[in-house]
């Protein structure tokens, strides 16, 4: 048994480095630009308008920021409800993605909402509108959001030698893993279900009563590509050995997953009448381009020998997370018409700096965080 | 991999057999769900929820775009009985800029956060006969349209839009609106609208001038229409009008009342006579789109000109998003059921992980 006080350690090294101070920079850049936006309205940052009330605040920051943070969720998933221990050295890491993706998404409704103020209506329960999606999507992220926080607690309790209550929360620990389980599931497919309603504006290439269904398995299929894009990402950075036998575990899992999309994308067509549209029908370019992304990437996995190539899975996870992305961006943005036209949306410079400068704290936090704190597995010598 | 996680994972054989069937059973279950919802015909979609029927005192607006003569009196009736600020269209800004920021002319050209009621013209070839839709001209009035089954309350996280229940009525209150805009998305007519350009904007709507029916007077717009183009009344009784006037012929003389169909709220007005000069379509807009709304139209010109959505099926889409919520989440046993199993599994898998 190897001793649990080195099973994940601080990286170490410089914070102030050169990717971090970038972050930083596009952090503050993105601080200027909000400062307009909340002392002149949406309209000054924003090319947001009436025929398009959700641009990339909602569509990028929030639904496709939230897809990055389900790596916590996959991981769990497999770790601790399948039972798989050889995930394990992933969790943290995971987790701690999570955090930031669901922690950014919330701050991102921040910035979005036109009356911010009232916030928390969503969580008093004489303001709750139960037939509203956005409630439970609202809900459930805030919740998944603190969730987050307890199962990434023991890192820090861990850091900071804080034994006794570790050891406490280590004992229900469990619950807040099953919630952790549950309440992604609910809110992505949501996500889905949030654009049913607008009916005819959703193009038929992605307007369906399958959308919960196929949010629920892109967050699932982005949740494994996070995790193995970041997995690469950290051992080429960090220079740390490959996670290699692990993520070809995972790659046959983004195969299944991205085929049981694709099938089901075109059974889906098939069925409703609709498969004509991808030939000509308005928009079909990005679901030609959507397809393509997902096929090259489930392709790339096919051949087993592939799955033990490091450059191999990470460009195929690379493939699969743009598809992902895509295809979240077609039923939020492209594939959408305002009901009475013509209204034109192409997110704004300022609007763009801003979903940047999102990101790059998403990133600069992380950094901090896997150097400062036990997130990472701890590499021993006989591993090579 | 450390030694400990390949012992541990020797000793759970047999129950990772178990698990992997209890996957794959709750896969082929998702999938046999899947395709329920794939294959049921629309209308007969299992998760779909019955539509909502119009509340018992309806009111509502009849516009008929064949008397309408586009003086815009409603516009400006609207913007004085509600408070509303002018509003400019973007290709007025050149020569209406005024003093300042303060325009000459009120000169909306679409419904705004400053602007809840709005005559819009089509036109078309020469624009020569009115009602015509070759060569000729009609108006159309945009507002909303007080859904049967609305999308924009259906959507609401924070009950801020409302649907009264004896007038149909739908509201929208500010003070307990977050500003997420999910309203201006869904509405299927584009209706809502939002103040961008306000650091605490506000969404806007008409909201059938119901500080004017508490005082039993009429909508701005119905109450200045000299033509009787906007009428009020009761959604029952304004269905039946526009039946009457959709079975009209050309050159025949009709009666058409102004201000209230029943002539009681705003107290009695004189109707007038007037020759039917261009054939109503049969189509009277808003009496089936998405449930049905309370406010209804009849023109001579197809709506779809009119830039109407006239492709949208009988039911609000309420009870397709409902439908799949109110499934999935019924009596909140799913989660429930989903949350014990998980919880279970992970009580007695994280026992065996010691270090976590």
């Amino acid at each position: 048994m190897s001793s649990q006080a080195h099973e994940h350690q601080p990286l170490g090294g410089r914070v102030l480095t050169l990717p971090f101070l970038i972050c930083a920079a596009l952090v503050a850049i993105a601080g200027v630009i909000l400062f307009q936006r909340y002392t002149q309205g949406l309209g000054a940052a924003s090319n947001l308008n009436d025929g398009y009330p959700w641009g990339i605040w909602v569509a990028i920051d929030v639904v496709i920021g939230s897809a990055f943070g389900c790596a916590g969720y996959v991981i769990a998933l497999l770790c601790y409800i399948l039972n798989r221990g050889e995930y394990h050295p992933l969790v943290r890491p995971a987790v701690l993605a999570s955090l930031f993706g669901y922690g950014l998404a919330g701050l991102a409704v921040l910035v979005d909402l036109g009356r911010y103020w009232n916030f928390y209506h969503m969580m008093l329960p004489w303001y709750a509108q139960p037939n509203s999606v956005m409630l439970e999507v609202g809900l459930c992220v805030a919740t998944y959001t603190l969730v987050l926080v307890v199962e990434f607690a023991p890192a820090f309790l861990e850091r900071f030698g804080i034994e006794g209550l570790r050891a406490k929360l280590n004992r229900v620990l469990w619950v807040f893993i099953a919630l952790g389980v549950l309440l992604p599931t609910m809110h992505q497919s949501s996500l889905g279900t949030m654009m049913v309603i607008v009916g005819h504006k959703l193009s038929p290439l992605w307007q369906s009563q399958m959308l919960p269904v196929f949010f629920l398995l892109t967050a699932i299929l982005m949740g494994f590509a996070i995790v193995v894009w970041e997995s690469v990402m950290a051992s080429l950075n960090f220079r740390r050995p490959m996670e290699t036998p692990v993520l070809s575990k995972l790659a046959g899992l983004m195969l299944v997953v991205a085929s049981l999309f694709v099938v089901l994308r075109f059974v889906d067509l098939i069925v409703r009448g609709q498969i004509g549209q991808i030939f000509g029908g308005p928009q079909s370019g990005w679901f030609v381009v959507e397809m393509v992304l997902m096929i090259s990437g489930l392709a790339l996995l096919i051949p087993k020998a592939n799955r033990n190539r490091s450059r191999a899975l990470f460009l195929s996870a690379s493939l699969l997370l743009a598809a992902g992305i895509l295809y979240r961006l077609n039923v939020y943005l492209i594939g959408f018409t305002p009901a009475v036209g013509p209204w034109h949306y192409f997110p704004s410079v300022k609007e763009i700096m801003v979903t940047v400068g999102v990101f790059a704290l998403e990133i600069a936090l992380y950094l901090l965080f896997v150097k400062k704190l036990p997130v990472m597995h701890a590499v021993h010598p006989e591993h090579g | 991999m450390s030694k400990n996680m390949m012992s541990k994972s020797k000793t759970s054989v047999s129950r990772r057999g178990f698990l992997r069937n209890a996957v794959k059973g709750s896969a082929a279950a998702a999938a046999a769900a899947c395709t329920t919802v794939v294959a049921a015909p629309p209308e007969a979609n299992a998760l779909q929820r019955p539509p909502k029927p119009l509340p018992p005192e309806a009111v509502g607006l009849l516009y008929d775009s064949t008397l309408c003569i586009g003086c815009k009196a409603c516009v400006t009736a609207c913007k004085e009985v509600n408070h509303m600020p002018p509003d400019v269209g973007p290709a007025q800004q050149g020569w209406n800029a005024g003093g300042g920021d303060k325009p000459i002319y009120d000169s909306p050209v679409e419904l705004s956060a400053r602007t809840l009621n709005v005559i819009k013209a089509y036109s078309h070839g020469t624009g020569a006969t009115k009602d015509a839709a070759e060569n000729g001209f009609a108006f159309i009035k945009r507002q909303c349209l007080h859904c049967a089954d609305p999308s924009c309350v259906s959507v609401c996280p924070v009950s801020a839009m409302t649907k009264d229940a004896r007038t149909g009525i739908v509201n929208h209150d500010p003070s307990a609106c977050i500003g997420c805009r999910y309203c201006v998305l869904s509405c299927p007519f584009g209706v809502p609208k939002y103040d961008y350009n306000d650091a605490f904007g506000e969404i806007k709507k008409c909201q059938l001038c119901k500080q004017q029916l508490a005082k039993n007077e009429l909508p701005g717009c119905a109450d200045v229409c000299p033509t009787g183009a906007t009428l009020f009344g009761r959604t029952e009784d304004l269905k039946a009008e526009a039946k009457r006037r959709t079975a009209l012929k050309v050159g025949e003389h009709a009666h058409y009342p102004r201000g209230d169909i029943a002539g009681k709220v705003g107290g009695p007005r004189d109707g007038h006579e007037k020759l039917v000069e261009a054939a109503y379509q049969p189509h009277i807009y808003g009496e089936k789109e998405l449930g049905g709304t309370q406010c209804l139209a009849v023109s001579a010109v197809p709506f779809d000109k009119l830039n109407l959505p006239t492709n949208v099926p009988e039911k609000g889409y309420p009870t397709l998003s409902e439908g799949i919520q109110h499934t999935l989440y019924a009596g909140m046993i799913a989660p429930a059921t989903v949350f014990a199993g998980l919880a279970y599994l992970a009580h007695r898998n994280t026992k065996n992980h010691t270090d976590e």
